[in-house]
């Protein structure tokens, strides 16, 4: 295991580069004017471009950018915006409201999906069941920006019971309806394996053997047969948290959440390289960690999975 | 009893689901009716977009930084919001003989929000700091017009100072311009002329991050892409003080979410509705008695460049201006919060005239038919333009109306964002008709002309060359006498009319929202709250 563990870190290395690069020459290697519009509506005046050019190495060919950029970046130094915000500085503000939204959509949807899944799995065909199929179709075919709007505006506009937009703090009980917005889709995915992940494992040999042991019903299903079933849901979670970590541009740009989404999406509108690297070179880092994280917890929850 | 406790159990995670969201979701609205009394000591949340440029009034250009620097910094002179005619602001006089040397006095005991008084060396060193091209500043070429400033505006440049200005004793200081201009006067009090104080020479940098001026409110903190704070400036002396005590430029992403903030009175103002209010009307009847109109000074028309092949045919602009029911755009597609332009200058301005385009820019199609046979014009027409931000849909529009009354294809082509289109026009890339914006920086009707219309202007988006015109804008800059001179811009407009260089089609009529707990908010005419005009109702 801890060659294994070795081995993949290992692996982390080449996909940094690669990927890094790859991002680096696509931001800053196509063809036009980074300055274009920049300056409303006359054109920008050469001693305002030159100095720009020279702040970000524009005139470098690319590798050259691209290790001067490394070098920054193993320093601390993310480089500035043109508007002359350290990048840095606005990541360290958007990321950890990224986090706790991502972990409150990721928490919502684990705990109603695999509840429902569970009871739906065990107990079969009934009420509870068509209830949460339909329920769960209904969901998968709306896009998220609709429910994300008609909660905006049912909840908060409507009703009142919530604000229309997160506050600058954007504490945890602010996050739990863009969560639920955020969340809903997967949620019905989880909804739907757990379901047949319990149903199909339901009549295997061991939970036989444990409920003929005289096993509680709570330990048989909440020990046994959980743990085997969970492996399915467990790598959706994972990429889902990957994912989710790379922040949720409609759910944030909908409430208003000040989180990554929306950073690298006006970091692309307003042709902002340096946050576009910036952001992209740490999401690379965090999915790569997630997914190994998820492949150790398969070694764990299941005994018989080994990696050497 | 299965289905029964499915049901159950169904319900009792809707009814903790509500409870739970009631009490972390944050408060509801307020609904606060406004009564008689003002509150003093309020705060004024604002609607606002993160800025493009570092917060030096040099440097700032866009309404996202001008939003929050305006009210931070006061110029020599101020613009009224409702008529926006100049007025002495820090100014105590401002005189001149022959429009070239103006003699500056400023008012004395005004004060920077560290302490320090402002002098007339405040505006002297801020001039030139901004008009040095080694600052590479974005604002430099409005300083064009001063003496020396082409030594200075260079990237090099030997000197440190332009030789126009010249500090004569602690509130007084001489301004010599390269030859007589009447609109210097007016013009003076745009962003880019602000004093800036000591500290600022010092560490630029660290300047930007929190600027210190001489307006009625004052710098408090930043977060980026989030808001930005300013309180009241209580040693402010200058007619336009403020009556609440604390601002924040609230940033969204979203226009549409910031609208709903507004409706639920968590955003106090809007100077503009996202599309989605806008269509059918729908923004009247949300805002009711909450809606605040003004009258911007912008104006937009549709560039023909005479660089496209067949676009240089006096007898197609007649035809295309004619042939477009700016009438109808403006009152389905639009909304009425546009109104159809007549002219090549907008209203409000002093020396606007209605009906200078005359029966070129009245739907006319029958004739529009007459004069695009004349023109012999074969092949199709397109306008561009970036799609976002509504700027399609009235484009679109146009296009219609041209397409049924000349019976030619007209497509709409659209570039990716302002920024691709705006390099799009200063390359010279256009391969049809452009949307051709402008908003004044000063309410001036030579803003409106030397930029677009002059031969050698900085946004001359249909790359239009006429002498007869350009010595007729020259001739007006270097007048005197300001009557005179308008008299000669509005020669020069009527000349401009003849050509149809760009066709006008309409202007932007300023439509914005408050909360109900603004008793009064006006909208000024750079498309800013008129900060001065904001009350508050007492609760």
């Amino acid at each position: 295991m801890p060659q294994y563990i070795l081995r993949r870190l290992l692996q982390l290395i080449p996909v940094f580069f690669g990927t890094t690069f790859l991002i680096y020459a696509l931001v800053w290697a196509v063809p036009g004017d980074p300055f274009a519009g920049k300056c409303g509506q006359v054109a920008c005046p050469p001693a305002y471009i030159e100095m720009m050019t020279a702040k970000f190495n524009l005139d470098d060919s690319i590798f050259v950018q691209y290790f001067k950029y490394l070098g920054n970046l193993f320093t601390g130094d993310w480089g500035e915006t043109f508007n002359g915000v350290s990048v840095g500085e606005l990541i360290g503000n958007a990321y950890p409201v990224t986090v706790r939204l991502a972990l409150i959509a990721v928490a919502i949807e684990a705990i109603i999906g695999l509840s429902a899944g569970v009871l739906t799995g065990l107990r079969g065909k009934g009420f509870l069941d068509n209830l949460v199929l339909m329920s769960t179709t209904f969901l998968i075919s709306i896009p998220v920006f609709v429910t994300a709007i008609v909660l905006q505006i049912v909840l908060g506009s409507e009703l009142g019971i919530i604000d229309a937009s997160v506050s600058e703090d954007a504490t945890i009980g602010e996050l739990i309806v863009p969560g639920i917005a955020l969340g809903s889709l997967s949620m019905a995915y989880i909804a739907r394996l757990t379901r047949t992940s319990i149903a199909e494992n339901r009549h295997a040999d061991y939970v036989r053997t444990a409920v003929a042991k005289g096993q509680p019903r709570s330990r048989v299903v909440g020990v046994h047969l959980l743990r085997n079933s969970v492996i399915p849901v467990l790598t959706f979670i994972g990429t889902d948290i990957g994912a989710l970590m790379g922040g949720a541009i409609v759910t944030e740009g909908v409430f208003n959440i000040n989180g990554i989404g929306g950073l690298i999406f006006r970091g692309i509108q307003n042709r902002e390289g340096a946050t576009v690297t910036g952001v992209v070179v740490l999401l690379v880092m965090v999915y790569l960690l997630v997914s190994l994280i998820v492949d150790l917890l398969y070694a764990v929850l299941d005994p018989r999975i080994r990696y050497d | 009893m299965r289905a029964s406790r499915g049901f159950w159990g169904a319900t009792a995670v809707v009814a903790t689901a509500a409870l739970l969201l009631t009490a972390c979701g944050g408060g509801g609205s307020n609904e606060n009716k406004g009564s008689g009394a003002t509150d003093a000591n309020a705060s004024v949340s604002v609607y606002g977009t993160e800025p493009e440029n570092s917060l030096i009034p040099a440097n700032t250009n866009e309404l996202g930084g001008s939003k929050a620097l305006k009210p931070v910094f006061s110029a020599l002179v101020g613009y009224k919001s409702d008529t926006a005619e100049p007025y002495n602001l820090m100014a105590e006089s401002i005189n001149t003989t022959d429009s070239k040397v103006f003699d500056i006095k400023i008012k004395k005991g005004w004060k920077f929000h560290d302490g320090t008084e402002v002098k007339a060396k405040n505006f002297v060193d801020a001039w030139n700091y901004s008009a040095n091209g080694k600052n590479g500043m974005q604002n430099a070429s409005f300083f064009e017009q001063i003496q020396g400033y082409d030594e200075i505006s260079a990237k090099e440049p030997a000197v440190k100072e332009m030789s126009g200005l010249k500090v004569v004793n602690d509130y007084e200081f001489q301004v010599t311009l390269k030859g007589p201009f009447s609109v210097f006067a007016t013009k003076i009090g745009y962003l880019a002329f602000a004093p800036l104080p000591d500290k600022f020479f010092a560490d630029p940098e660290a300047f930007a991050k929190a600027p210190i001026g001489n307006g009625p409110l004052k710098f408090v903190s930043r977060t980026p892409n989030q808001n930005m704070k300013l309180t009241r400036f209580d040693e402010y002396q200058g007619e336009d003080k403020v009556k609440f005590k604390d601002l924040e430029v609230r940033i969204y992403t979203s226009q549409e979410t910031a609208y709903q903030d507004l409706l639920s009175n968590r955003l106090d103002f809007m100077e503009a509705l996202p599309p989605a209010a806008k269509a059918g009307g729908k923004y009247k009847t949300d805002l009711g008695e909450r809606l605040v109109e003004g009258n911007l000074l912008g104006i937009s028309a549709l560039a023909l460049p005479y660089y496209v092949p067949g676009y240089n045919n006096l007898d197609l602009r007649k035809a295309i201006s004619m042939a477009i029911d700016r009438e109808q755009i403006v009152k389905t597609v639009m909304n009425d919060t546009y109104a159809p332009a007549d002219g090549y200058v907008s209203r409000g301005i002093e020396g606007y005239r209605p009906g200078v385009c005359g029966e070129f820019c009245k739907f006319d199609p029958v004739k529009a038919k007459e004069f695009f046979a004349k023109s012999g014009f074969t092949g199709k027409l397109t306008i561009a333009s970036n799609a976002d931000g509504g700027r399609k849909e009235p484009l679109v529009a146009a296009c219609n109306s041209i397409k049924n009354a000349l019976g030619v294809e007209c497509d709409f082509v659209p570039a990716t964002d302002f920024g691709q289109w705006r390099s799009i026009v200063n390359n010279r890339q256009l391969t049809g008709m452009g949307r051709s914006d402008w908003s004044a920086d000063y309410p001036s009707i030579e803003n409106y002309l030397n930029p677009r219309y002059k031969s050698t202007g900085s946004s001359n988006d249909s790359t239009y060359k006429n002498p007869a015109v350009d010595a007729l804008l020259t001739q007006a800059d270097q007048t005197a006498d300001k009557a005179a001179a308008i008299k000669l811009y509005q020669q020069a407009e009527d000349l401009i009319a003849k050509d149809l260089p760009q066709i006008p089609v309409w202007e932007e009529k300023g439509v914005g929202g408050k909360s109900n707990r603004l008793k009064v908010a006006k909208l000024d005419f750079g498309r800013l709250a008129d900060y001065s005009s904001i009350e508050v109702a007492a609760k």
